[in-house]
């Protein structure tokens, strides 16, 4: 069976963003009934439970309050540029979705169906590019609001963005290393067949890399603006920062955009390291098609829904990992984040880098074959990486405030530099 | 057809952008015009099959250094400045000199050169060989890292030499 074409395939693309855009808004409106009923839970709350059962209905009366109230504008904002940024706040994470597999190809009568939007060539770039553009809404927002706990909470936000982002794209660079492609889907095949032979189990990219994993979930907490790392939104500090000055619906699109940004953030964690819509010890789903149209393994319309049930559950627990770590660990302070993002994180993911490059070429010229001890000498290595990069965060005064012989400014590195 | 004319639209909406820019007195509004700028080059790249550059363009270009240049209006708040720059007589003259020898040379490229444009033909049917053997991305990687690894390391070392001067001159004397 051959991949769509022509008519159909417009049709097919243009069911699937309205699916997938329906199905992300859904998930952003659940994700914040479940993020406050998970806050409710770890403080020995109920959470909201009023309005429908569990209060699942909050949602939407929270919805319909932001679309009564008022609409205020600041007589000293930039009007265009004030009205814009909650779109560019919107903008990026939704669309980033287009580049992320879902699920095994369908097959219709018309042709196989690929479970993503748009496959282009240049995979994970796209991601960066696209993430990268993120910044816009903050830094706008900030500016165009005439408020100088917003202008605060923009310059906090971009620079903080700017930052991470660079660890972000390094994080990446070993799962290139590892896998020779760029395009999500490839990434997805070479975690369910990462062998020479036929595959007898898949190798998620958790395990041989680890660290990689770390930083690029530490990343993308960053990036999302999510505690630890909410100091443009500091509410202590800053009122609420860069969406100080927003009111209903605005406000609201801000919010739409952290929650869709989160999941979009899982999900791509879930491509990278989790092995996608791969579904764990059963090879049935190891579909892969070929950029000439030839199909391996045997796609039927139930593994599509089991591995998008896959793709889901796998989504979902990261998300619920992003709740977990907000009410779990305390924002950091502003200079603290700059050391971890600058002095540490960028030097650990290019040291990570080099090892994880010299020990492929390593493997390779020794001869192992792709496959399960290649896999398993990797995980060793990341392994006592990790147990190193984990004792040093514990240990320095990087990322521990108010430690003894501490000083704003970055402790240990700020003496090391100015010899 | 339907590139041609996505590709078309790319094109006017770069000029048009470009041409906003110029024109704004606020930084702030010229920034943002440039980040269009920026995105509807990349549109034209894709259109031309150039996928890695469209990316490269918007990662640097459109998310890395507009977002600096956002930064530092900020942060010293020349936002609201609407102060007349340098224009004039002499300058329009300078400027619209440039403009229009840089027409001319783009006129001539596409209507009477006829040597021009089959070379460009070629080098695209070529590439798209390429990229569909090695993937968009090792078009590009491959002849960097075995044929201009030199250069591409030189290029590295200047990179890093601006750098440590930047932090050389920015380094206030510690007392």
């Amino acid at each position: 069976m051959n991949p769509v074409t022509g008519g159909a395939f417009v049709l097919a693309t243009v069911g699937k963003v309205v699916l997938f855009f329906s199905v992300l808004m859904l998930a952003v409106m659940l994700a914040t009934i479940f993020e406050r009923k998970v806050c409710g839970f770890m403080q020995d709350r109920s959470g909201p439970n009023r309005v429908g059962p569990w209060g699942l209905l909050q949602v939407i009366a929270d919805g319909l309050k932001n679309l009564l109230k008022e609409e205020t504008m600041p007589a000293q904002a930039v009007r265009p540029f004030f009205l814009l940024a909650p779109v560019l706040g919107i903008l990026p994470a939704t669309i980033l979705f287009a580049v992320i597999p879902f699920a095994s190809p369908l097959p219709t009568q018309w042709g196989l169906v690929e479970m993503i939007v748009a496959d282009v060539p240049i995979g994970f770039l796209y991601v960066l590019a696209i993430g990268s553009i993120g910044v816009y809404g903050v830094a706008m927002g900030g500016w165009a609001s005439g408020s100088k706990y917003s202008l605060l909470g923009g310059l906090r936000g971009s620079a903080q963005m700017v930052s991470y982002e660079v660890a972000l794209a390094l994080s990446l660079v070993p799962l290139i290393l590892l896998t020779g492609d760029v395009r999500a889907p490839e990434i997805v095949s070479m975690q369910q067949t990462f062998t020479a032979g036929p595959a007898t189990y898949a190798t998620w990219f958790m395990f041989p890399l680890l660290v990689g994993l770390f930083f690029f979930f530490v990343s993308g907490l960053a990036e999302t603006n999510r505690l630890p790392f909410d100091l443009p939104e500091a509410e202590a500090e800053l009122i609420t920062g860069y969406h100080t000055e927003y009111s209903a619906m605005k406000f609201s699109m801000f919010m739409i955009g952290e929650f869709a940004h989160v999941i979009t953030v899982a999900a791509l964690v879930t491509v990278f390291f989790l092995g996608g819509w791969d579904i764990p010890f059963w090879q049935g789903d190891n579909i892969r098609v070929l950029s000439d149209g030839t199909v391996i393994g045997e796609p039927t319309w139930w593994k599509t829904l089991l591995t998008l049930g896959a793709f889901g559950v796998k989504t979902s627990l990261l998300v619920l990992v992003f709740v977990w770590i907000r009410w779990t660990l305390p924002r950091f302070r502003y200079d603290q984040l700059m050391d971890l993002g600058w002095k540490f994180m960028l030097e650990a993911v290019t040291v990570y880098i080099l090892v994880i490059a010299f020990v492929i070429l390593g493997i390779e010229a020794v001869g192992i074959p792709a496959g399960g001890w290649y896999a398993f000498v990797l995980f060793l290595v990341n392994l006592a990486l990790a147990g190193v990069l984990f004792f040093a965060m514990d240990r320095g005064t990087l990322i521990r405030g108010g430690a003894k012989g501490a000083r704003p400014g970055g402790g240990d590195a700020a003496e090391g530099q100015g010899g | 057809m339907i590139q041609d004319f996505l590709f078309q639209a790319f094109a006017a909406s770069a000029i048009l952008g470009a041409v906003i820019m110029v024109t704004r007195r606020n930084p702030v509004s010229a920034v943002i015009f440039l980040v269009g700028v920026f995105f509807a080059t990349s549109g034209m790249f894709l259109m031309l099959d150039a996928h890695y550059i469209a990316a490269i363009n918007v990662i640097l270009y459109g998310g890395a250094i507009m977002v600096l240049f956002l930064f530092v209006l900020m942060l010293l708040n020349l936002g609201h400045a609407d102060w007349r720059d340098l224009r004039g007589p002499v300058g329009g003259l300078i400027g619209g000199s440039i403009s229009i020898a840089f027409l001319g040379v783009l006129t001539r490229l596409f209507v009477g050169g006829t040597e021009a444009r089959p070379v460009v033909e070629i080098a695209g049917s070529a590439l798209r060989e390429a990229a569909a053997e090695q993937g968009v991305v090792g078009v590009v990687a491959r002849p960097l890292f075995t044929e201009y690894t030199i250069v591409l390391e030189v290029t590295g070392v200047l990179l890093l030499v601006s750098i440590v001067g930047t932090i050389l001159l920015a380094r206030r004397e510690r007392t």
